[in-house]
């Protein structure tokens, strides 16, 4: 079934006629209202009647995850704070978190793309989805939910842990569609099995991953634990949250719902745009949203994208599961971290030397952070207690740095591998994810 | 009396350290009178009594480990039971709190020795000397 037909399989040109009308609504508002885009726009000498076409876009300066930093915390509205119906952020690199505001309508928009995405996975009224990614500022939990409601399922907002209450609900309440960060439903299959749970007990249907880097072959994994089909959703927090882009039942890429998401892809290096198909850093406009317009918002997500028309009847453009970083953010848990997040949190203590290593491991299919810091003499003492004690400072200044638990490692001097002309080795990352 | 200088080195629990750390020592020909360790399962703390602190600190150092001298107090007890009972009787009637000891046996001229480290070290040292504790000058440590 397709929610919205009109908008889902609408031919090209009427799609880019759509889009060119939204986008010089969205720059002249974003021009006249947000001081922002008004001072950088004037800076580059570019106004909202240069935008004649669809590629005049290129014209317009990118905005960066530093530049809504920048702007925290309500630098980017573009109505009144009193039309701001709901706020989420994402972690930042400084400590500050970048903020996300919805108007009323922005809200409907989002419930609006998650519901498209939900029912091109083939739920509908009748379904009951249980919902494992976490309610909060995370935009995880909310998308899904609003979505799900949209469409007239029954959510089950039971958030990520308490897996054996999950395994509860999934068979008492016959949960038919499963979300979940890829390494959150490995586990929870993982329980299933030593429960002696088979999938043909439960009643499920279908399961929306995302928030995680994946491949296929955790994608297979996961397909073969829980017998069901598992699809792709794609969204980040800067944009809206999950509901940018979602996979149909062809498995071969997103739909992106270039409706409200307009699309670029861009060479890192030269930030000029690259042909359809070739592979390059994602810039995506907010075509439609009303309370925070984000215009030409760098990603950092690598993909390509391609119009055609897709095996499942839809026209919208499809992009390419994601394949990398073009900078070093890591995605733990579902949550977006930088190495240099635990560098500054280590460097908070006094004595603590830059000199340190962020592993990664996946025991158990759940993600698992190490940090080894070298010791110095500033915190070396001749007693145990004190040095565990800096060992659980650092790790509690990085647990609020993140938001995550790690384990700090304390390791001798010199231990660390320095690499003298480029940076050093911060991530080994040993979680299998390429 | 002066405290005797012992080298608290950090080192990771990992196989080969210790070796690696006494074949250093070794090579400088220098004798190790005592040695104690304090560890959790990733790192810990190696304790030494040395001929040359200075020299095996200098040394280690140059190698890039993490070394401290801690002061700490050696005192002879008789080898028979209730020798050390005596010795740490003495602290706690005077309330002064142990942080760690190790003994280690000699043989020419005393029958054991314990390292005491204690919280309060000069308030510690004061009440071994008005108890009669045997205290060792550390001199004497050094060239046993």
């Amino acid at each position: 079934m397709i929610w919205d037909e009109k908008i889902e399989c609408m031919s090209l040109e009427d799609m880019r006629e759509l889009q060119l009308k939204r986008l010089q609504d969205v720059v002249t508002r974003a021009f006249n209202e947000v001081p922002y885009y008004h001072k950088r726009y004037t800076e580059a000498e570019v106004y909202p009647e240069d935008i004649q076409c669809l590629e005049d876009i290129e014209k317009l300066p990118f905005t960066t995850k530093t530049d809504l930093r920048a702007s925290y915390p309500f630098g980017l509205f573009a109505v009144d704070q009193k039309e701001i119906v709901e706020i989420h952020t994402s972690s930042g690199t400084t400590g500050k978190p970048t903020v996300s505001g919805y108007t009323k309508e922005d809200l409907d928009t989002w419930a609006e793309v998650m519901a498209r995405g939900m029912t091109m996975m083939g739920i509908g009224e009748d379904d009951i989805v249980q919902n494992t990614h976490g309610y909060g500022l995370f935009t995880g939990g909310f998308g899904v939910h609003y979505g799900g409601q949209k469409i007239g399922a029954t959510v089950i907002p039971i958030s990520t842990g308490q897996t054996l209450r999950q395994i509860e609900l999934m068979k008492d309440f016959g949960t038919t569609m499963l979300i979940f960060t890829p390494s959150y439903g490995l586990h929870i299959a993982e329980e299933l099995h030593e429960m002696g749970i088979k999938p043909s007990d439960l009643n499920l249907k279908v399961i929306g991953f995302g928030s995680e880097s994946w491949t296929d072959e955790m994608r297979q994994s996961i397909e073969e634990k829980f017998e069901v089909p598992a699809y792709n959703i794609y969204g980040l927090t800067e944009v809206m949250g999950p509901g940018v882009a979602m996979e149909c039942d062809q498995q071969n890429g997103l739909h992106l719902y270039e409706d409200h998401f307009y699309p670029e892809i861009i060479d890192s290096k030269t930030l000029k745009h690259i042909p359809e198909g070739q592979s390059g850093e994602l810039v995506l406009t907010t075509l439609t949203r009303v309370g925070m317009p984000i215009i030409r918002f760098r990603t950092h997500d690598v993909t390509s994208i391609k119009h055609e028309k897709c095996g499942c009847g839809r026209t919208l453009v499809k992009m390419s599961k994601i394949t990398g970083r073009t900078d070093d953010m890591l995605k733990i848990k579902g949550v977006s971290v930088f190495p240099s997040q635990i560098e500054k949190a280590l460097l908070s203590i006094k004595g603590v030397e830059p000199h340190y290593q962020i592993i990664l491991t996946r025991p158990d299919n759940l993600d698992q952070i190490e940090v080894k810091v070298e010791a110095s003499p500033d915190i070396f003492f001749d007693n145990v207690k004190e040095l565990v004690g800096i060992r659980d400072k650092l790790a509690e200044a990085i647990h609020d740095e993140i938001g995550l638990r790690v384990n700090v490692n304390l390791v001798e001097p010199k231990t660390i591998d320095r690499v003298d002309a480029g940076k050093a080795v911060r991530v080994i990352d040993n979680r299998n994810l390429k | 009396m002066e405290y005797l200088k012992q080298l608290s080195i950090f080192l990771e629990n990992k196989e080969g350290r210790m070796l690696h750390t006494l074949d250093i020592i070794e090579e400088l020909n220098i004798n190790i009178r005592a040695l104690s360790i304090a560890d959790t399962s990733e790192f810990g703390i190696l304790r030494l009594i040395v001929t040359d602190p200075l020299k095996v600190k200098e040394e280690l150092e140059k190698k890039d480990f993490i070394v401290k001298l801690t002061d700490v107090i050696p005192v002879a007890i008789s080898d028979e039971p209730g020798g050390l009972n005596k010795i740490l009787r003495l602290l706690s009637n005077n309330n002064i709190n142990l942080e760690y000891l190790y003994a280690f046996v000699e043989q020419q001229k005393y029958d054991a020795i314990v390292i005491l480290r204690l919280e309060n070290m000069d308030e510690g040292l004061k009440v071994l000397e008005e108890g009669n504790a045997e205290l060792i000058c550390p001199d004497e440590i050094y060239s046993i």
